[in-house]
């Protein structure tokens, strides 16, 4: 059936046993090329003439920053899912891309404040680009607080997916705001339409890293909903034996 | 490509920039390394309360033979 897809996706039990074989091979992933780019970035690629060596903090301040706005898409799409199709595993990833959103946006913001502080003569300035930043990390919070504040799941899993979905008004908000506004910040560095403003030499490391921390996100992301599954699906016997670490057989 | 700095004291100097940079990669590793960890330790508290809800079953079922084979 062209649509058994789509529902065998839906289905936890499904999801949990057939993630399992990925979590090395992403935790290898990440590990090697968060490694590789932090070490490149750092030590081999040159100094920008401008900043000098403070720079070094874009290597992770831009892929954070990429994956905290990437991350609020997943959030907000599976919310959507959710709400439309009520796919229970699709609210799971939602809830789990929530926390790991929140950690990625004050990454972000917290090393754009410490690189700001040699660069800028200030660890903080309200421009649109860092409030619109703090919002988001307000909104993420915000998903967490309201995934905890209801008795019964079914409503909190809803209530979220609103929130998410509401708080996409802020992503182009961001996205734009070094556009719009004049600000401190420095306008993207790296476009998809145009060429880059950057050279090759610190090019590479930062993509590296970008890739690491896709990998990266993607690892955790499969790390905490997989164990939603299991505190979800509590009471099912395929659930239980898998908590014991026994072997489960192929079910659908 | 070569490494951009003499020796490990001007690597970790950054010309003056040093504890801006280390500051940064040192939050951003334990923050990434927290997502990796929460997971584990959230299994593990997982598996400890289903041994616990498991104990409390078998206790509750030898109480109630026990209460069946020699009534008061």
């Amino acid at each position: 059936m062209a649509w058994q897809w789509f529902h065998r996706l839906g289905s936890p039990r499904w999801f949990y046993q057939n993630t399992g074989a990925w979590l090395p091979w992403l935790a290898l992933a990440s590990v090697l090329l968060l490694v590789l780019g932090a070490v490149w970035g750092l030590g081999f690629a040159p100094q920008d003439s401008k900043q000098g060596n403070s720079y070094r903090i874009i290597y992770i301040h831009v892929p954070a920053a990429f994956l905290a706005l990437a991350g609020y898409y997943i959030m907000a799409i599976s919310g959507a899912i959710g709400l439309i199709w009520k796919m229970k595993l699709s609210y799971l990833v939602m809830r789990a891309a929530a926390p790991i959103g929140a950690v990625l946006t004050f990454i972000s913001l917290l090393t754009g404040a410490v690189w700001g502080k040699p660069t800028w003569g200030t660890y903080w300035v309200w421009d649109a680009r860092i409030t619109s930043m703090l919002i988001l990390l307000f909104l993420y919070i915000g998903v967490i607080a309201l995934s905890r504040a209801f008795v019964r799941e079914q409503v909190a899993d809803k209530a979220c997916a609103v929130l998410a979905l509401v708080g996409t008004v802020n992503i182009p908000i961001i996205y734009k705001s070094v556009d719009w506004w004049f600000t401190l910040h420095q306008p993207a560095t790296i476009k998809l339409t145009e060429s880059s403003s950057i050279d090759a030499s610190m090019f590479y490391p930062l993509l590296t890293m970008i890739i690491g921390f896709y990998c990266f996100y993607a690892w955790t992301l499969l790390l905490h909903t997989r164990n939603l599954v299991l505190q979800r699906e509590w009471r099912t016997s395929w659930a239980q034996q898998a908590l014991r670490g026994e072997p489960l057989a192929a079910g659908k | 490509m070569e490494f951009q700095f003499a020796g490990l004291a001007e690597f970790l100097a950054m010309e003056g920039h040093g504890p801006y940079v280390w500051i940064a990669y040192g939050v951003t590793l334990v923050a990434m390394a927290a997502l990796v960890l929460q997971p584990v330790w959230r299994r593990r508290q997982l598996q400890a309360e289903l041994k616990r809800q498991e104990r409390i079953r078998q206790r509750r079922q030898s109480a109630e033979k026990k209460r069946v084979a020699e009534p008061a």
